[in-house]
């Protein structure tokens, strides 16, 4: 099964998101597409390589902010989704938003009508996030260079919850769904 | 107008006593005096003269290194000023003025009245000061150089700006002031020395016309507005701002210039002013557009008991070419906004682009620039997989050139599933780098049974293992 590029299909747009998880940067790329705001704080020491986000999706239209500091980084979100220049915004954060903070980045989003998606530690979700992923490498014995992950959607507000395993195919750009060894084949594709 | 001692006065204007000063500059090898003042030049030293030979003469000296380029901004500001006498002033070599005052010597009083009101105020001014006034260009020039008011047949020959060795073969052959060259006959003079001296006898003469080019003002980007009553209300001060904006849009366009930095000023009753400034993402002159951009500054003044004067400063501009509307990149220009929003906030170098360079180190095979001097890359170079996400190298606990089939990272035991590798990568020898100073690497992709991919490094010259980065 294939998906196109663009993350709407199991991204509903107008809305912020969640990753967590050791695969949540390539997902996070893997959302980004064509043109996105990476908002990162400063004092992250951790880089963020362009080479390896390049398997993923052009990290030249990836506009990279540094914030000092996490209110900051929610006010430069709020401000980047509100405009809608850039379609998809990228937050990393390092506290656990508040009520308050994840609805307000609700409320921007739909009134700019862009996607956002906050990388968050594990456990540190906001209660206001539409959807929840978990993304995890798995270890793929057949492929070599294999992108294999598992996604887990652990929350949904407006769907069914799910495990998928995907593959990313940088050649084609081409996400596939594909049935696990021991899974029923019966939860290959994603929610509407 | 002839300052003879243009750069020397520039550095002693406001002295009050005069020692024996002259500015020096390097030619070649040896440093030679540029400009010098009057108690200098009464003691025998001269333009051109080493400064060791200066020294010898007088060696209370002082000196200070020459700076022309203060002297032409000087000379400049010295033609604004002249510009009181008349519209016509250009500048006459790297030390002169030039005015064509046709028309304008009655609104002084006269020749001699406006002269002398020249001489006043360069004598309060503290400058050297030689006037010439002629009928034409070269009449003039002469006469500010070798004689004011003197009959320009009796002035030497080297007062028509010819060069040195000119006036020296002329000299030999006898024709020593201006009055015997016009005595002579024409063709020889022609055929021996080039139609260049002529020209020159001729422009003095008025035979052959020689206008005055007025330099032409630079533009000045700025707006002010005084208020009768102070005001105090944001919205009130954006309307202001908004009415300032229009017309310094206006000029920009007119010049094909568009606002890189903006700087308003509010001066509050009490004399205390406040600046807001503004640093644009890309050059803008499109007044609807940069307003709003101006609200967060503005929302953080102090108006205090009310302002009364505001003043909108376009301080730096970049040229911006007319562009044509509807077909333009709307998205870009959005994005641009954008960025200028949240610049205001956490500073516009902040807002960063990939770009790569060319170095096989990872962490040094991109540069992040700032996003509002540079365009997006393209022309990604990946010829190995790289992780996404790259740390400072976590040890390990393994030993051998082969990776390890069992470790611990984080906490965390790993199996490795499949290695992939390796791949040998060589510190910068040209670049002094503490964190590649254990040397050659050998890079191994390691997908674990776990599911993780990472990235390891073994280091042969300096044993050990280390985590550095995580492909998802």
């Amino acid at each position: 099964m294939r998906l196109s590029l663009k993350p709407q299909p199991f991204l509903r747009s107008t809305r912020v998101h969640e990753v967590c998880g050791p695969a949540a940067f390539a997902f996070a790329a893997l959302c980004a597409g064509k043109q996105a705001f990476w908002i990162r704080e400063a004092w992250l020491a951790d880089i963020v390589l362009p080479q390896g986000m390049e398997a993923y999706g052009a990290p030249s239209g990836i506009l990279l902010a540094r914030p000092a500091s996490q209110i900051d980084a929610l006010a430069v979100a709020e401000e980047a989704l509100k405009d809608g220049a850039a379609p998809f915004v990228i937050l990393e954060i390092t506290r656990p938003l508040d009520l308050r903070e994840g609805r307000r980045l609700q409320l921007a989003a739909k009134a700019g009508g862009t996607t956002g998606l906050c990388i968050i530690p594990e456990g540190m979700g906001s209660n206001a996030a539409e959807t929840r992923w978990r993304a995890t490498p798995v270890f793929d014995p057949d492929r070599e260079d294999s992108t294999l992950m598992r996604w887990e959607s652990i929350k949904n507000k407006s769907g069914t919850l799910g495990v998928w395993y995907v593959r990313w195919d940088p050649q084609t750009h081409h996400l596939h769904v594909v049935p696990p060894v021991g899974l029923q084949p019966g939860s290959a594709g994603l929610p509407e | 107008m002839w300052f003879p001692r243009l750069a020397s006065n520039r550095v002693l204007r406001g002295c009050p006593s005069e020692p024996p000063f002259a500015l020096i500059r390097k030619e070649g090898n040896a440093e030679r005096i540029y400009c010098l003042n009057d108690p200098a030049q009464s003691l025998g030293l001269h333009r051109g003269m080493s400064l060791a030979d200066a020294r010898a003469l007088c060696p209370e000296l002082r000196i200070e290194p020459a700076r022309p380029d203060l002297d032409a901004r000087f000379l400049g500001v010295l033609r604004r000023w002249a510009m009181r006498y008349c519209p016509w002033v250009g500048r006459e070599g790297e030390d002169g003025l030039v005015l064509d005052v046709t028309g304008s010597t009655h609104l002084w009083g006269g020749e001699e009245a406006m002269l002398e009101d020249m001489r006043a105020a360069m004598a309060r001014a503290g400058v050297a000061l030689r006037l010439g006034l002629g009928a034409t260009r070269g009449a003039a020039w002469a006469r500010a150089h070798y004689g004011e008011g003197a009959d320009l047949a009796q002035l030497p020959v080297a007062a028509l700006r010819v060069d040195t060795e000119t006036v020296t073969a002329l000299q030999r052959l006898g024709l020593r002031t201006i009055g015997d060259l016009q005595g002579a006959a024409r063709a020889p003079l022609a055929r021996r020395f080039g139609p260049e001296l002529l020209l020159r006898l001729d422009q003095a003469m008025g035979a052959v016309p020689e206008p005055v080019t007025p330099e032409a003002e630079s533009p000045h980007y700025a707006t002010r507005m005084t208020l009768p009553e102070p005001i105090g209300l944001v919205s009130d001060v954006m309307g202001v701002t908004e009415r300032l904006l229009k017309p310094l849009c206006t000029k920009l366009l007119a010049q094909h210039m568009g606002a890189r930095r903006l700087m308003l000023t509010l001066r509050r009753v009490d004399q205390a002013s406040q600046q807001v400034e503004l640093r644009l993402a890309a050059p803008m002159r499109d007044a609807a557009r940069i307003l709003p951009l101006f609200q967060r500054g503005v929302d953080t003044v102090e108006a205090g008991f009310g302002i009364d004067m505001l003043r909108l400063e376009a301080v730096q501009v970049e040229p911006l070419a007319v562009q044509q509307i509807g077909s333009a990149d709307h998205g870009a220009d959005r994005l641009n906004d954008l960025i200028t929003r949240i610049g205001t906030r956490i500073g516009l170098e902040n807002i960063q682009r990939f770009q790569p360079t060319d170095s096989h180190i990872p962490e040094r095979s991109f540069l992040t620039v700032p996003a509002t001097h540079s365009l997006p890359a393209s022309g990604w170079q990946v010829p190995r997989p790289r992780p996404i996400t790259l740390f400072p190298p976590e040890p390990i606990m393994a030993k051998g050139a082969e990776p390890p089939a069992r470790f611990r990272w984080r906490r965390m035991a790993f199996t490795t599933g499949r290695a992939t590798g390796p791949e040998r990568i060589a510190p910068e020898w040209w670049r002094e780098d503490p964190a590649w100073a254990s040397g050659l690497r050998d890079y191994w992709k390691i997908d674990t049974r776990e599911g993780r991919r990472l990235w390891l490094f073994y280091t042969p010259q300096k044993p050990g293992w280390y985590v550095q980065g995580e492909f998802a």
